[in-house]
């Protein structure tokens, strides 16, 4: 996550951008949603529906160019689910089936599939809506979906001082050991939270100043709008086609399977 | 290696008990957005989003437990106890909504989910626990620590718990809930006490030098530039 943190925040994206960049953030993060919540609401034992998204969503991947390096490095969030979802044929409850020798449980085997499925299609998604908007973008975008101003500008501060406050942190690292410190165990504790103590400090009052520095420029609660967002109707009919795309999956397969 | 941080994914949940619970997370939220104006006027933006990359920032140091493995703060307890609970809320949600929708931490659909395990679970009622035994411990440092002590311990739990009642709700696993709570209190039951140690380690370590910026030791709106 920290080396990747740059590569997002500066929102350096790549040179040939697909259409699916172009389409305003509120439209896209109301796409990616509503067709990550049809998955969800897609029972995990239609098979072949999930399959189905699958394929659209490494699709998207594909032609948007997310390099597999951080597609990689976004799926590590998963583990600790997916290791619950292995274990779920084991403890699961219910009548055992024989699976390559084993007896699993039949319903913990598709608890297990639908964690892993609708997990994994809910991570890429993310990651696809994350590499094609810029979070400046996000922010509008959020903004326009009527989430509360105060929460978006919050949210606008958090991410345009992430890189100061980590770089501090590893300052304050650097630090440490060139003080020939070494966290070992439990015993290196009150040190580590020390630094925790002066980041806090650090970051309070780093805040306070940049509330002065807002007040000394006329600030009055409200952030300027700095950029404007025209939505088209093309834009419009561009963000339904996600949605409608599972739709179709779910429908077609709810009448196929019939 | 370092233990990664359970937000819950797409999928893990159903979508009905989800979106229920976007829909009370975002009551919470409108209410902590009240109540931090009250306490910091037209600075709630820049301390509640300092201190949300404070939080960020602070889930980044790794506290070594031993043969290799780490663990890492959740800090809700923390931000309530350093910025008061609207603020603490407020940070803690800004920090889970950016994880999910920038790092693809956490599911775009079970942010409601995670916001009600970490922000309220974990950081409004740690705050609560706090209030209530600062009233009954002694008004001083012992006292403050203690208190400071066991709402960090419990909000661990208390999350834990949370993410129990929202899997009895709407699991989509089929396995005996009781297992379930078992394992994750009992887990958390233990990540409680690093929480715990970390949480008063580093209020303590505040204390000593900017009393003044800990809301909990203030009992009054938190007073800047002193």
């Amino acid at each position: 996550m920290k080396d990747s943190q740059h590569h997002l925040i500066d929102g350096s994206h790549q040179h040939n951008l697909t259409k699916f960049y172009t389409i305003p953030a509120h439209i896209k993060i109301a796409s990616v949603f509503i067709f990550v919540l049809l998955v969800v609401l897609t029972p995990g034992k239609n098979f072949q529906a999930h399959l189905s998204f699958a394929v659209i969503v490494l699709a998207m991947l594909i032609w948007n160019r997310i390099p597999l390096s951080l597609i990689r490095k976004r799926l590590i969030i998963e583990i600790p689910f997916v290791l619950f979802a292995f274990f779920l044929p084991i403890l699961g409850t219910g009548p055992r089936i024989d699976f390559f020798g084993l007896k699993l449980s039949e319903a913990g085997l598709w608890a297990g599939w639908n964690i892993l499925v609708k997990a994994t299609i809910g991570v890429m998604m993310s990651l696809l809506l994350s590499t094609t908007t810029p979070q400046r973008e996000l922010l509008v975008g959020l903004e326009k979906l009527k989430f509360p101003k105060l929460l978006v500008q919050i949210m606008s501060f958090m991410i345009r001082y992430t890189v100061v406050v980590t770089e501090e942190v590893k300052r304050m690292a650097i630090a440490r050991e060139s003080r020939c410190f070494e966290a070992k165990g439990p015993k290196q504790w009150a040190v580590l939270a020390r630094s925790g103590g002066a980041l806090f400090i650090r970051s309070y009052e780093r805040g306070e100043r940049v509330h002065m520095a807002m007040l000394s420029r006329g600030y009055t609660g409200q952030l300027p709008l700095t950029s404007i967002q025209i939505s088209s109707r093309q834009d419009f009919i561009n963000g339904t086609l996600l949605p409608l795309a599972a739709l179709v999956v779910i429908l077609f397969w709810s009448v196929f399977l019939k | 290696m370092k233990l990664p941080q359970m937000h819950i994914p797409d999928g893990f949940i159903n979508a009905q008990i989800s979106v229920l619970a976007l829909v009370i997370s975002a009551v919470f939220v409108y209410v902590a957005l009240q109540g931090a104006k009250r306490q910091l006027d037209e600075k709630v933006a820049p301390l509640a989003g300092l201190s949300a990359v404070f939080i960020f920032a602070m889930q980044m140091i790794n506290f070594p437990v031993a043969a290799g493995t780490s663990g890492h703060l959740i800090g809700g307890a923390l931000a309530a106890i350093l910025i008061g609970p609207w603020a603490g809320v407020l940070a803690v949600t800004v920090v889970l909504i950016v994880q999910a929708l920038v790092f693809a931490d956490g599911g775009l659909t079970a942010i409601g989910l995670n916001v009600l395990n970490m922000s309220v679970m974990a950081t409004l009622m740690a705050w609560i626990i706090f209030r209530l035994l600062q009233r009954m411990f002694p008004k001083n440092r012992i006292g403050f620590l203690s208190a400071t002590a066991i709402a960090a311990y419990l909000s661990v739990p208390l999350s834990a718990i949370g993410f129990t009642i929202e899997f009895a709700l709407g699991g989509t696993a089929a396995i005996e809930l009781s297992t379930v709570l078992g394992a994750m209190v009992g887990v958390h039951a233990v990540i409680g006490l690093g929480e715990a140690i970390i949480t008063v380690l580093t209020i303590s370590a505040v204390l000593s030098v900017r009393k003044d910026l800990v809301f909990g030791a203030t009992n009054s709106k938190i007073s800047l530039g002193k």
